[in-house]
């Protein structure tokens, strides 16, 4: 081929490269409810535990919305039964689907205390599941909520790995990393997350951090709330009143 | 000064790497849309994908919208717990009138929130099943928008039960709760806004527990030095004191 055929060839590929970006841009843009501003929110939630009642509609109501398949094994929110025996030894069990009264692991005689503790994701705001992601394929939007991309996930386990708080599995259908987004579809458009909604309770509060009026911030004011493991300095952004310090 | 004679080879494939390089550089920086290099057009497209899922609940407020009337029947305790708690995801129904939600009315649905467990918090309205008119749908006795049981108990254990069942295998099984306890008609109406009482003197347990006393052959302790400024509750369970 000619030198300048080649070129010629070339330059006519350049606008036609520019239109297609053009039109990537454009769809790339659209999608967020009109005037919803994701920098003016800061979303988070606040736990009750003395609320629970262990019902795990919370995780139903998650499954039948995020489409976690049926499997108890793969979950976006569940609740964790603690039981503190004489021993001051905590026993966790995660409970199943359907609870039933007869599911208490130690006998009365050698309890000091259960409870209850709904779990799911923190949505730090200095997350491990984000730094360790070696594709970028995780990450936090503007108004505080950690997604997954699941175009870009490779599916390595990594972020499953990192996270303190165990909240994220991989989906057996896409192999995908996948985990809890506060229902980010419903929120941006001024609805509870599905566990929220459904909480008979109100053992969970959901609310935004920016709003001096919200329910969260409302919590937050009349309660004494706790993270889970400070201590990692994550900074979560799911708050828990009642917190027993055996809760990990 | 043979150095200085750049060999024209040299100077040719220069030229053409610094071509290379400016071409990089300008399809990189110029001629590729943002779209493509920006890392932003990621997470904006796993932004949309998400927005764009499919709603599942509708939530309270929407149900409200055409059942107005839903105010009025929520009453009582089930008056904060949303629609779609028992009626199940209802967006399909917004969506397309004739997809009825669910309407719960086995017994075991209730029993999910409503069954004795230990863990849950205390003073939740709890029953055994097994015990509690065994086979009996609950919506029978209870409306569950407004669930009041349908006669208010008579005798504690209607509600208590779990104690009652713990108190007849301690050596208190002989004691009326009335002996320790007094509970106003507003308990049985409103068990949480009327509570019932509980001996709030250590001289109460000492009428049968005191060394000093007789009559009673109960376990008796020197009530002067035994357990200091605590009562006698605060540290031994009165329902069953041996466990």
């Amino acid at each position: 081929m000619l030198r300048r055929t080649l070129l010629r060839k070339l330059l006519t590929l350049v606008p036609a490269a520019g239109a297609f970006g053009s039109l990537i841009g454009r769809i790339a843009g659209e999608g967020l409810p009109e005037e919803y501003v994701p920098e003016e929110h800061l979303y988070g939630m606040g736990i009750q535990v003395d609320r629970c009642i262990g019902c795990a509609r919370c995780t139903q109501a998650c499954k039948a919305e995020n489409e976690v398949p049926e499997e108890p094994f793969y979950v976006r929110t569940w609740v964790e039964r603690y039981t503190i025996d004489l021993d001051n030894k905590a026993t966790v069990r995660t409970i199943g689907d359907v609870p039933v009264g007869t599911a208490e692991p130690v006998p009365e005689r050698e309890r000091l205390r259960s409870f209850f503790v709904p779990k799911l994701c923190n949505q730090c705001a200095n997350p491990p599941c984000v730094q360790v992601c070696p594709v970028e394929a995780t990450f936090s939007t503007a108004d505080g909520v950690i997604l997954v991309d699941e175009e870009r996930c490779l599916g390595c386990g990594y972020c499953i790995q990192a996270c303190p708080y165990g909240a994220r599995y991989l989906h057996p259908q896409t192999h995908t990393a996948d985990k809890c987004t506060f229902c980010y579809h419903r929120v941006v458009r001024g609805l509870l997350p599905a566990c929220v909604e459904v909480c008979p309770t109100q053992a969970r509060v959901f609310g935004d951090l920016k709003s001096r009026s919200s329910p969260l911030i409302r919590l937050r004011r009349m309660h004494k709330t706790n993270v889970l493991k400070a201590s990692l300095n994550t900074e979560p952004k799911v708050f828990y009143t009642d917190l027993d310090g055996e809760v990990r | 000064m043979q150095l200085r004679k750049v060999p024209d080879a040299l100077i040719r494939i220069s030229v053409v790497i610094a071509a290379l390089i400016v071409a990089a550089v300008t399809t990189r920086f110029f001629l590729l849309p943002a779209s493509l290099t920006d890392r932003d057009y990621h997470k904006k497209s796993t932004i949309e994908r998400e927005i764009s899922r499919r709603l599942e609940f509708a939530g309270s407020d929407v149900c409200l919208d055409c059942h107005d009337q839903g105010i009025e029947i929520r009453r009582g305790f089930h008056s904060t717990v949303s629609c779609e708690t028992c009626h199940g995801p209802a967006q399909g129904h917004v969506d397309d009138l004739a997809t009825k939600p669910s309407a719960p009315r086995e017994r075991r649905f209730c029993s999910v929130c409503h069954t004795y467990d230990p863990s849950r918090p205390t003073g939740f309205p709890q029953i055994n099943p097994v015990a509690h008119n065994p086979m009996k749908p609950c919506i029978s006795c209870h409306d569950p928008h407004d669930p009041e049981p349908p006669e208010t108990p008579r005798e504690c254990r209607g509600c208590h039960a779990e104690i009652a069942r713990t108190m007849s295998v301690s050596h208190h099984v002989l004691l009326e709760c009335t002996t320790c306890h007094t509970a106003g008609e507003g308990h049985r109406i409103s068990p949480r806004a009327e509570r019932a009482t509980k001996p709030l003197q250590r001289e109460f347990c000492g009428k049968c527990h005191d060394e000093g006393q007789e009559g009673f052959e109960t376990l008796k302790v020197d009530m002067g030095t035994h357990g200091g400024r605590y009562l006698c509750w605060q540290c031994h369970y009165p329902h069953l004191p041996e466990g």
